[in-house]
């Protein structure tokens, strides 16, 4: 079987972006499964260090594709050169991000390629698949699975016959994880003249560019763990950082917590803060003031964490623990690590 | 030879407004029940043509939209709004073609319409979110593409130059024509209906759907033509059928699971061991958390 591609795509510090370093931990994971070897796409200009942010995630190959015409990102050098890469690697299966960046150039790869693709994955898993007509097994086929149907359905989609099977990720869903700080893989760098198609790779021309550095997130999070007054102190706020590290997540605040001074002022959720609609919102200590809740009500899961059984946020939970954060965090840890794969 | 805009439009059930109604008492989606509305980026990118028609005088904006045959209100809202003819490809050859097949047969289409100069659609259509079957006409075509758009700054008869919407910024480019373009929602919105439009084409149809009227139309037809409305099949685009449907789609369904809509009751749990570890097996086995 070939192997696990991925994708990276460059913030404009010159580093691999989140999204990336993420599917890589992912891609790691599934690389160990199917006994394969997982390779990092990197297309860009004056990319150093690349060894050091890439191998600690387990990555057993480099390709990089350097010239300063690849950055920024623009579609069709980029496409150009992961096509006829494929071309060449079959990768059994290959990732990107859900951005601008990825949704841009995955279809227009899938396309040229003629596979599949599969967008906005909130979990890959490998697993076998028999088609009823033929009565065909298909061993090992990535599960591609995702909400449809704006969120009221999940389907599993499973790309049988054509490769790479191919799917995008978005930031936040997957978790980004160092699997060991010493381990070293191959690096193979790329004549781009080989792999571009000709000189109209470059038509399109960029006129001007404002693109923030990558920093605290919430907005983008799909997993929020958020704390109020109830959490107490600066101290047990490092419970709700701990949980959002282990099941990846982002750490969000109400004011009452922000001005007690226990994180920053970035991380407000309401009115005077930023608006958030992840997936799972755990509100730890939290009342649920009509200024919170104007910030995050449209969350699709609400969990909440509260000693007050009365508390008004209950009321929009999907779920309430009546208890103390301090007891309940820790207990969830352990449990997630129990019982994650 | 007119400055021809190709829209691709989509007509899809409306689920940001699943409610009650819509869910069945198996708590399954009523999808009879969902209305089909006009994909919302999609009058992002009519309204983006219509700018430019406003902007020139020897533009002609063409709508394409792809679906079953009641699908041909998606043209006729176009028009009211100001576009000067649609084509609909409808076929049952068409059924369970996936984005990669669906790009194919759009990308025939837009072939036999050619010359054009642009060709823009919505980012993605919210039935299906994927964002996919622009990027890969787009690459059928052979043409660049520019996706996330959301505002256009300039166009002459060569080029187009556009803002586009990114997750952390901006970022402003040009690209030679003919390119196609995708159009975020933060562009602005589309105009509204044009009454005088609107009397002039309300009896527009295809021939699909003069079959299921009562009343005979050939006279008005022979007065105006312009009222007919063109339905493609696979025949006319010269389609290959093994890339189409289900055998021209890589992608599979192997499962569905509904999300079955919960009613804000809230479950409520102890701080003990067990609640929370049957808490953190839901999440997992539902995949909230993974
Ligand atoms: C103009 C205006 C704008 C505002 N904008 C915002 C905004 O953008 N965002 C925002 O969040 N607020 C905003 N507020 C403030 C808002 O009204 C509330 O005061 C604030 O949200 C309360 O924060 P809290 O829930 O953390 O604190 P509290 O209301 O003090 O609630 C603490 C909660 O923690 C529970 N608790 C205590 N101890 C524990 C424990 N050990 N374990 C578990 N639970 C415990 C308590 O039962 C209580 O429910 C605004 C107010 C105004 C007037």
């Amino acid at each position: 079987m070939n192997n696990i591609f991925v994708y990276c795509e460059i913030t404009e510090e010159g580093t691999i972006a989140d999204v990336s370093l993420e599917l890589l931990s992912k891609g790691r994971k599934l690389a160990n499964e199917l006994n394969i070897k997982l390779e990092a796409v990197v297309i860009g200009s004056q990319i150093t260090d690349i060894e050091s942010q890439l191998f600690p995630y387990g990555v057993d190959v480099i390709h990089i594709a350097q010239d300063t015409r690849l950055f920024p990102y623009t579609t069709l050098p980029h496409a150009a050169i992961v096509v006829n890469l494929f071309k060449e690697e079959k990768p059994e299966i290959a990732l990107f991000g859900a951005t601008s960046i990825g949704r841009d150039l995955a279809p227009r790869v899938a396309s040229a390629l003629k596979c599949g693709l599969t967008a906005d994955c909130t979990s890959l898993e490998i697993g076998d698949h028999t088609e009823n007509k033929t009565q065909t097994t298909y061993k090992n086929l990535l599960y591609q699975i995702r909400p449809a149907f704006g969120g009221n359905i999940i389907a599993t989609i499973i790309n049988p016959d054509t490769r790479p099977q191919m799917a995008t990720v978005r930031e936040g869903v997957m978790k980004k994880e160092i699997t060991s700080k010493s381990t070293k893989g191959e690096v193979k760098v790329l004549d781009i003249e080989q792999y571009l198609s000709s000189d109209d790779d470059f038509v399109l021309e960029i006129i001007e560019r404002h693109v923030e550095q990558q920093k605290v997130n919430i907005k983008g999070a799909q997993i929020i763990i958020a704390g109020g007054y109830g959490v107490g102190s600066k101290e047990n706020f490092d419970l709700l950082f701990n949980l959002a590290e282990v099941i990846g997540g982002e750490v969000g605040a109400s004011r009452a917590a922000v001005d007690a001074g226990y994180v920053e002022h970035a991380r407000q959720i309401g009115q005077t803060g930023v608006t958030v609609r992840p997936k799972l919102y755990i509100a730890c200590g939290i009342s649920g003031a009509v200024q919170h809740r104007a910030g995050m009500d449209q969350s699709a899961k609400i969990i909440s964490i509260n000693n007050d059984p009365k508390a008004p946020i209950n009321k929009i939970a999907d779920y309430t623990i009546i208890g103390s954060v301090s007891d309940i965090v820790p207990k969830m840890i352990k449990y997630y690590k129990a019982n994650s794969k | 030879m007119s400055f021809r805009i190709v829209v691709l439009a989509k007509q899809v059930p409306d689920t940001r407004n699943v409610g009650k109604d819509a869910m069945k008492a198996d708590g399954t989606v009523n999808r009879a029940a969902l209305p089909a509305i006009y994909n919302p980026e999609d009058l992002n990118a009519l309204e983006m043509a219509l700018q430019i028609k406003k902007m020139r005088n020897d533009v002609e904006v063409i709508i394409l939209t792809m679906g079953p045959p009641r699908a041909a209100e998606i043209i006729r809202e176009s028009i009211y709004r100001g576009a000067d003819k649609g084509y609909l490809i409808t076929d049952r050859k068409f059924a369970g073609s996936d984005t990669l097949a669906t790009s194919y047969a759009i990308s025939l289409a837009i072939k036999k319409l050619a010359p054009y100069h642009l060709v823009i659609s919505g980012r993605q259509a919210i039935d299906g979110d994927t964002a996919q079957v622009g990027p890969q006409a787009a690459e059928k075509l052979g043409i660049p593409q520019i996706t996330y758009a959301e505002e256009l700054l300039e166009v002459d008869e060569n080029h187009i130059v556009i803002k586009r919407r990114l997750e952390r910024g901006i970022e402003v480019v040009k690209s030679p024509l003919p390119a196609l373009i995708t159009v975020h929602s933060s562009a602005p919105d589309c105009r509204a209906r044009n009454a005088k439009l609107l009397m002039k084409y309300k009896h527009a149809r295809t021939v699909t759907e003069l079959q299921e009227e009562t009343r005979d139309y050939t006279e008005l037809y022979n007065k105006r033509p312009y009222l007919q409305i063109d339905e493609w099949t696979v025949a006319d685009l010269d389609a290959d059928v093994e890339m189409l449907g289900l055998s021209g789609s890589p992608t599979k369904v192997k499962k569905i699971e509904n999300v079955v809509l919960q009613q804000k009751d809230s479950v409520l749990l102890t701080d003990s061991d067990k609640d929370i570890e049957l808490l953190i097996k839901e999440l997992l086995s539902t995949h909230i958390i993974g």
